[in-house]
């Protein structure tokens, strides 16, 4: 039966390039002398170390572990003493440090004891696979490694389909396509586990259609498996995960949800062949196949390379850079990063090394107006508009880039590579987000001292308001009754004082409270108040009337005014 | 070793604004051969003095305002607009008309709004109305086709007549002019004659006016080879065409005597050069796919509009430089729905 197929609007037919890399089989990469290993190679929190400095430590041993929900333990990828724990530089566009274990290999790569599970997978809890698949250090091996266990947790969803994701659109990268030629029957093995732990009613593992030789090679180890594997014809983004399931399944995932919300879960062809290792073999994840390739290098292949492993080695177990290199680009030329230094190490999410030469990269020609020509708009493969984005971008109306839906970019180029002003339209949406996102950390942090300080002035105000009431009404106790009574003379006023106090002794006096059923000490503490009172009142008549004797204006005056 | 590293992607297609324009000029040249065929030299003589005009006033404010001026001249636009600017003046026109047309096109529609990508107007259609409305009687003189046994200049007789209204002994301004198919139907529908008496005069042809089906054949020709090659897209000429032959076939059919058949006002005057080469224009134009659809049904209302009643013959310019104010307004309202959002 032949899959009906669908399509996602937009894409590009970029030049692949990827049979320079696809000439030699896969062979493992010379063990590097010092291994780095980041503590953050995967989406979510950092995992934490388990050595010390100067600990032994054997392939295949935990040296940190996951921290938080969404995290991924790291294990030795050969065995050596842990010389540093330290900052170093990492893979990122930042060209940013960032905390590293970083092993001396004692050449021996001497394995830590493993044993594949003792019990089948199909007899065992999803949950325990899972685990397993978490301690394993187990992230998405297609480029963005978001720990692979959390995407095989179906909580409560039913998944109507497991997807293999086989496309590999980006130019250059053959890692996956090498991997389905030479270790099918790995990547099979972790798909049923997969339909296992999510128990997903159908298999899908779709390859495009310009890599026969691994869609054959799937085909064969897929013989007596429910699994169908679907040729897609190439088109550029087809690999991103929402647009491939449009493509099978011709379902819309939306735009703030995930695949499991329509039923859906795809995962790198990798990682299945990663989660068969730890399942059948119990072999964590220690090290991946990278695809070093580009006009910059001289032998270009693809290795299985020790997580860790710097990248200036990698290049020159292929025979090192060209003098004519241009860039260095991990990931594909449509979406990989362009790094400062060939001095960082593989990661987990590093599939394809690029030594791009000049002849390789767009030359850096003249960037014009926009056109509006619309060219983005037509390859877009979300809809968006890119000639209206970028001129927000541009203006910094970061609400209307909002409006105009910036944030359903995913980045993948296609309007860059098509615009004929060449425009860098990528860099202003990241730059763009980049923007937005700061400006929320400032609003965040602006609202929280905005609403201290509100609180503060409401205070000051408050008290302000209770101390001008009391002057207030002692002012008006002291003028009223003299007002009231038309009298102005100083006898009155005095007058006037005393019947107060003696209209207060005598409300004092009329009914005190709460005073039933009291112990001794309380009467006394009573009685002892009460004098205190009445000296109290004493003192106040005198102060009336010091205050009515000091008066320099008489009150006539003021109501004169 | 220093690495560059700059932002991804790290692939560029092909494609320029230069390869864009000048893709734009070639799908303009089947037409104009036959324009110069049946027009004669004038048709030649407009277009080679809009180029230069353009170019040498596109480098001049490119110089004044400090722009890279290689770089600007050689992207193409200055020329497109020199030439729909010169397909659309009549042949024969005096050299003053077209400078002034021309450079005023590229100085005031062009870079005083900011140069390429910022106008929001079609400066070529800013330059036709400002010398139709200041120019009328210079901009309403056209030759008689020459299959319609019109009068001839030969290049010399034509170069003389351009620059110094020269003309050969013994020739009469009114031998060479005649009344455009467009002109005449409008002033004898306006005289109160009925429809197929006029068009029974040999300036009316079997489509349209007689010679200009072919010049509007052929861009038609050029038209759908700029949709072919993804230059243009099909939504704006299909949006003028549709609307202005919608329109004039719901008239037509009501009040056949007194109304313009839908064909004529399709293939007569420049309704096929303004859906394909005028109504495309991205810059001044709408530019979301069903924006373009709108834009496009504007501009052949506009113009069936002016024509049928209002005070000139043809409407293109008119109705494309007021879509051009409408074309943000119609963006906004015509946005795509994004990918996993929901419909409306």
């Amino acid at each position: 039966m032949i899959r009906q197929l669908f399509s996602f609007k937009g894409g590009v037919h970029p030049p692949m390039n990827k049979e320079i890399s696809t000439k030699q089989p896969i062979r493992a990469a010379k063990l590097a002398k010092q291994l780095i290993l980041p503590l953050h190679q995967h989406i979510g929190e950092s995992a934490k170390p388990i050595v010390a400095v100067g600990d032994n430590v054997l392939k295949g041993e935990k040296i940190a572990r996951a921290s938080g929900y969404v995290s991924a333990s790291v294990h030795a990828p050969s065995s050596g003493t842990i010389v540093a724990i330290e900052d170093r530089p990492i893979p990122h566009p930042s060209g940013l440090n960032a905390t590293c274990i970083v092993i001396e290999t004692d050449g021996e790569d001497r394995w830590i004891e493993h044993a594949p599970e003792s019990t089948p997978y199909r007899e065992m809890d999803a949950s325990h696979l899972r685990n397993i698949i978490r301690t394993s250090g187990i992230v998405g091996l297609g480029g963005a490694g978001f720990p692979s266990y959390i995407k095989l947790n179906p909580a409560g969803t039913k998944v109507d389909t497991l997807i293999l994701n086989g496309v590999e659109c980006e130019p250059y990268i053959t890692c996956d396509d090498m991997l389905m030629r030479e270790r099918a029957d790995q990547i099979v093995a972790g798909a049923t586990i997969m339909r296992h732990a999510l128990q997903a009613t159908q298999v899908l593992i779709a390859i495009e259609d310009n890599k026969p030789e691994a869609y054959a090679s799937v085909s064969a180890a897929c013989e007596g498996e429910d699994i169908e594997v679907v040729k897609v014809p190439t088109l550029y983004p087809q690999g991103s995960e929402k647009q491939l399931i449009k493509v099978l399944t011709d379902k819309e995932c939306p735009s703030n949800g995930l695949p499991i919300h329509i039923g859906i879960v795809v995962h790198n062809v990798g990682t299945a062949a990663a989660v068969h290792n730890a399942i059948n073999l119990g072999k964590p994840l220690i090290s991946r196949i990278v695809t070093i390739t580009g006009d910059g290098v001289a032998e270009p292949c693809n290795l299985e390379v020790p997580l860790g492993t710097p990248m200036q080695t990698v290049l020159d177990d292929c025979g090192g850079l060209t003098n004519n290199v241009d860039r260095v680009v991990m990931g594909g030329p449509m979406m990989g990063f362009a790094m400062h230094s060939a001095n960082v190490p593989v990661i987990k999410t590093t599939n394809c090394v690029l030594a791009a030469t000049e002849d390789n990269v767009a030359p850096p020609s003249h960037v014009m107006p926009c056109i509006r020509c619309g060219a983005c708009a037509d390859v877009c493969p979300v809809d968006l508009l890119p000639q209206q984005l970028q001129w927000y971008a541009r203006a910094k109306e970061l609400d209307r880039a909002q409006e105009y839906n910036l944030f359903d970019c995913i980045e993948c180029g296609c309007c860059a590579y098509v615009c004929p002003s060449n425009i860098p339209l990528v860099h202003y949406y990241r730059y763009a987000k980049t923007e937005i996102w700061a400006q929320e950390r400032e609003k965040e942090k602006a609202d929280i001292a905005r609403q201290r300080h509100e609180f503060r002035q409401s205070r000051i105000e408050r008290e302000k308001a209770e101390k001008a009431a009391r002057l207030a009404k002692k002012k008006a106790a002291v003028k009223k009754p003299a007002n009231a009574a038309g009298k102005t003379d100083k006898q009155a006023e005095i007058q006037a004082a005393l019947e107060r106090a003696k209209a207060k002794k005598e409300q004092q006096e009329a009914k005190p409270q709460n005073v039933d059923n009291l112990t001794p000490a309380q009467q006394k503490q009573v009685s002892e108040a009460d004098a205190r009172r009445a000296e109290a009142e004493k003192q106040g008549v005198d102060a009336s009337e010091n205050q009515a004797n000091a008066g320099s204006t008489p009150p006539e005056d003021k109501v004169k005014d | 070793m220093q690495l560059n590293t700059p932002s991804s992607p790290h692939f560029h297609g092909p494609s320029t604004v230069t390869t864009v324009m000048m893709r734009v000029v070639y799908a303009m040249i089947p037409a104009i051969l036959a324009y110069a065929w049946l027009f004669g030299w004038g048709v030649i003589i407009n277009l080679v003095l809009t180029s230069i005009t353009a170019l040498a006033t596109e480098a001049l404010m490119l110089y004044l305002r400090k722009r890279p001026i290689k770089m600007f001249v050689s992207d193409g636009s200055a020329l497109v607009t020199a030439l729909l600017l010169g397909v659309a003046l009549p042949p024969l026109a005096p050299w003053w008309l077209v400078f002034i047309g021309t450079a005023f096109a590229i100085i005031f529609a062009k870079h005083l709004y900011g140069g390429l990508g910022f106008n929001p107007f079609n400066p070529a259609m800013v330059g036709y109305v400002m010398l139709l409305v200041s120019f009328p009687l210079e901009m309403t003189t056209w030759p008689a086709p020459h299959s319609l046994g019109g009068v001839t200049l030969n290049l010399s007789q034509s170069l003389a007549y351009v620059f110094g209204s020269d003309l050969p002994a013994g020739m009469a301004v009114d031998a060479l002019t005649s009344a455009t198919p467009l002109d005449s139907l409008k002033t004898e529908l306006g005289l109160g004659k009925a429809m197929d008496a006029i068009t029974a005069a040999p300036i009316f042809g079997m489509l349209g006016g007689t010679g200009w089906e072919w010049i509007n054949i052929a861009f038609l020709g050029g038209g759908l080879w700029l949709i072919y090659k993804k230059v243009i897209s099909w939504h704006a000429p299909v949006g003028v065409l549709g609307s202005l032959g919608l329109i004039s076939l719901i008239f037509f059919i009501i009040e056949p005597e007194n109304y313009t058949p839908p064909m004529f006002h399709i293939l007569s005057g420049g309704a096929i050069l303004g859906a394909f080469f005028i109504a495309t224009d991205p810059v001044s134009g709408a530019t979301t796919p069903k924006g373009r659809l709108w834009f496009g049904a504007g501009v052949g209302l506009l113009t069936y509009i002016i024509r049928t009643w209002g005070g000139y013959p043809d409407a293109i310019a008119f109705a494309v430089l007021l879509m051009n104010m409408a074309a943000p307004t119609i963006d906004y309202y015509t946005r795509p729905r994004v990918f996993g959002h929901k419909g409306k």
